[in-house]
């Protein structure tokens, strides 16, 4: 029973009672770390760890994930496209990280380029939609996703502007660059951890490669009533925004969810924020409203050797 | 000790593009590309140029420099994300490369442009106001507008809505100077290029057939580019095309966006005159013809924008000067039909029934406009019309100005609607900057289309409405229209309204 109800890979809504953030709580304030750790052999199949040796790592693919993906990866820079959404709301979640990354780091936030010297990785990078524009900023980015398709079409787009060619791309996953000891000012993970089958796991990994001090910037969807009617009823059935299956809702997390696991992960949440889609504007813009979708910029706070 | 060799010459490279920066208008980009390492170093160090074989690569290339693209080039030079873009202007007007002297004792060029507020704090902004406040400007804190049936009159002031003045009236001239001056002496990468151009080819292509096609990075890179190709031979790469180059606009016609529009059959005659004494009030009266109005441009002088019909147009363009200064007097004043009586309906009932305190200005009386005594400049006549572009803004091309609307001269909104434009269009370039975007990216151009669209779609109603309001002579409207008059003379918030609108500080009209 508690192994079906925190099930992230049977994504069924009628799994999807109330009573699993409560229990994540619960085990959080018992601190019961073996709680999560229970249902961790179900959760063994990361999507982060893929393609290059496929028979190896076959099985602890998100199979469905993949394939969903793959079909519409094409489309990434179509900014009039099906991923017309995130290139819309690029800039909301940019500023973002412009504002917090710049305090962080001491950085001019009037400087055309004011990561210049830091050293960035794009977990989950897609087509590079966010690398790029972190490239230009000035930080010298490494792009990881576990779709050759996806790094190869980042590859061809960063390829068209001389600053953004700068960026590394590599078919990747967190979990490898951790085994190769990488590690990064700022890692950044958007709109990913909704999509992978471990989150907690997931959230170590960033932490892993996160130098001490440095920032992890995480975005995703709550998994609340609203963001189930606006982020899956009307943006992939009504607006068909999003391909129909990109979310399940089950897979989502709440902020607390999120701040908890981060937390065991040495990294501190200092700042959170949420989008909010003006419909006459046809823009998103930053909000305290974390009720849908939501950005945290956590610090690495010491080594990671609390878990 | 190579070490240091190494050193220095890097220090000299990079001094190389402040010489270039500086020399602006006379270093043409062709010597540029002679010298290897000035065109190597006149850019961003990160180098947009790696790839270049001979052709000059620029951020932006605005297509015409008049006072538009000019003042989009100083709007973009002193905003602190915008600065490093390296701008080509293209533009054969030689007033870019060798500007005109403007000598204080000529009289005004009868072509002027009344500034609203917010543009005079778009000039303050990019540093270019102090240079038009050296010329011959003029102030203006009234307006009165009447009508020739003499039923009703309008008059605005300045104290109305909290403002110490409604607009300046400037010489075109001028302004395209002031900011040609603002420019120079800004440590900025612009380039001129004194010629035109020929043809434009956008980038269409999606990324993965450009990408599987070419071989070569540079290529790759240049495919995705705007290519224009200028008419002396010479061919520029840029991330995004402007187009600020008129009504005529080539840039519009060769991205292939389509007008809407119709002519009106008018012609406005435009001109300077002198009168007896300083004036400090905009005064427009409405003929049967079209309106005349009598713009202050500083000292004795004021300028005329008088809409008539095409045939009367012309021959008032030829008649001899006395008798066209009759001609104005008559339209100003004497002629069509008695001055409006101070408060015909019964000002002091209407206004009190619709506001207990009383606006200061509805007391202020009719006042008879300034008898001109001399046509002091050429007159010119032109076709009154109205356009508006479709679209504004595609990948990698943008249109801002006359380029992708023109109206009639009517309140002398025109230039405003454009420099709206460069404040909104280089706002939104600093925002796509600060986020890492290309700037040339269709969805960061749509939010400069999306804000532009609005206002200037609805400034271009309100003018419209009031041409073809006035277009009508008949009983029963004219009495409608003075009725509306007087009742923005005497109903505050309203008259408010029209002022704040008017002079640029609101989007859309009449909505708080």
């Amino acid at each position: 029973m508690f192994r079906r109800m925190f099930s992230r890979s049977l994504y069924r809504l009628q799994n999807l009672s109330g009573s699993r953030g409560l229990s994540l709580h619960n085990q959080s304030i018992s601190s019961d770390y073996a709680g999560l750790a229970a249902f961790q052999p179900l959760l063994h199949n990361r999507p982060y760890a893929t393609t290059p040796p496929p028979a190896a790592f076959a099985s602890s693919l998100n199979q469905t994930e993949l394939a969903k993906f793959a079909a519409i990866a094409d489309s990434w820079w179509d900014a009039e496209g099906p991923f017309k959404p995130l290139h819309v709301m690029n800039p909301t979640r940019l500023a973002f990280l412009r504002s917090t990354l710049c305090r962080h780091f001491g950085k001019d936030p009037f400087s055309p380029r004011p990561f210049e010297g830091l050293k960035f990785v794009d977990v989950g990078c897609g087509g590079g939609i966010l690398s790029e524009p972190l490239a230009r900023m000035g930080a010298s980015v490494t792009g990881i996703d576990a779709l050759e398709k996806n790094i190869k079409i980042a590859r061809l787009h960063a390829d068209l502007d001389p600053v953004a060619s700068s960026i590394e791309y590599r078919c990747t996953t967190a979990e490898s660059l951790v085994e190769e000891q990488m590690a990064f000012d700022a890692v950044i993970a958007l709109e990913v951890i909704e999509h992978v089958a471990d989150p907690a796991e997931f959230c170590k990994s960033l932490s892993s490669l996160t130098v001490s001090n440095g920032a992890t910037v995480i975005s995703t969807i709550n998994r609340s009533m609203r963001a189930y009617a606006t982020a899956i009823v009307a943006a992939e059935y009504i607006l068909h925004w999003l391909p129909k299956g990109t979310h399940q809702w089950s897979s989502f997390l709440t902020p607390e969810e999120l701040v908890l696991i981060l937390q065991r992960a040495s990294i501190s949440v200092k700042e959170m924020a949420g989008f909010v889609y003006d419909p006459l504007t046809g823009q998103w813009s930053l909000t305290d409203d974390i009720g849908v979708n939501f950005i945290a910029f956590g610090i690495k706070t010491a080594n990671n050797s609390s878990v | 000790m190579s070490r240091l060799i190494a050193t220095r010459r890097l220090v000299s490279n990079i001094f190389v593009p402040r010489l270039a920066t500086r020399a602006f208008c006379t270093d043409a980009p062709a010597k540029l590309n002679d010298v290897p390492s000035g065109s190597h170093f006149n850019k961003e160090p990160e180098g947009d140029e790696r790839f270049m074989n001979d052709v000059p690569q620029h951020d932006i290339a605005i297509v015409g420099g008049g006072m538009v693209g000019m003042a989009l080039a100083c709007s973009l030079a002193s905003m602190p994300l915008t600065k490093h873009l390296s701008i080509a202007i293209i533009d054969s007007n030689p007033a870019l490369s060798n500007g005109p002297l403007i000598k204080k004792d000529d009289p005004p060029d009868p072509r002027v442009s009344t500034v609203t507020p917010a543009t005079i704090s778009l000039f303050k902004d990019i540093g270019a106001w102090e240079h038009v406040e050296q010329h011959r400007h003029a102030y203006f804190d009234k307006m009165q507008v009447w009508d020739y049936t003499g039923f009703g009159y309008t008059k605005y002031n300045a104290r109305d809505a909290d403002k110490d003045v409604l607009g300046c009236v400037v010489e075109n001239k001028v302004l395209h100077k002031s900011l040609l001056s603002c420019l120079q002496n800004k440590d900025f990468n612009s380039t001129i290029y004194p010629t035109r151009l020929s043809s434009l080819s956008l980038p269409t292509r999606s990324v993965s057939s450009a990408g599987g096609s070419v071989s070569s990075t540079s290529s790759k890179n240049l495919a995705n580019l705007a290519k224009l190709d200028l008419s002396d031979g010479t061919n520029l790469y840029a991330k995004l095309v402007v187009g600020a180059d008129g009504s005529k606009s080539r840039v519009r016609e060769l991205a292939g966006i389509k007008t809407t529009g119709w002519n009106y059959s008018q012609s406005a005659v435009i001109c300077t005159v002198e009168h007896p004494t300083e004036n400090f009030c905009a005064w427009q009266r409405f003929l049967p013809a079209g309106p005349i109005a009598l713009l202050p441009i500083g000292d004795n002088f004021s300028n005329i924008v008088w809409t008539m019909s095409p045939k009367d147009a012309s021959n008032h363009k030829i008649m001899n000067e006395v008798d066209f200064v009759k001609a104005v007097n008559h339209a100003l004043d004497s002629g069509y039909g008695p001055r409006p009586e101070s408060r015909v309906f019964g000002g002091d009932v209407l206004s009190s029934f619709f506001r207990p305190d009383v606006t200061s200005s509805v007391h202020e009386r009719f006042e008879p406009p300034p008898k001109v005594v001399r046509l002091v400049s050429d007159r010119m006549a032109f076709p009154l019309s109205l356009m508006h572009a479709n679209q504004y803004a595609s990948k990698r091309m943008v249109l801002i100005g006359d380029a992708a609307h023109t109206v009639h001269p009517l309140a002398g909104q025109g230039v405003n609607m454009g420099y709206g434009d460069v404040s909104s269009l280089s706002n939104v370039i600093a925002d796509g900057v600060a986020v890492g975007s290309d700037i040339g990216e269709v969805t960061l151009l749509k939010k400069y289309e999306a804000e532009r669209k609005t206002a200037n779609i609805a400034m271009m109603a309100v003018l419209d409405g009031f041409q073809k309001a006035y277009s009508v002579d008949f009983g029963p409207i004219n009495i409608l229209r003075a009725a509306a008059f007087n009742g923005a003379n005497v109903f505050a918030p309203l008259k408010r309204n029209i002022i704040s609108y008017a002079s640029g500080e609101r989007r859309l009209p009449f909505l708080s």
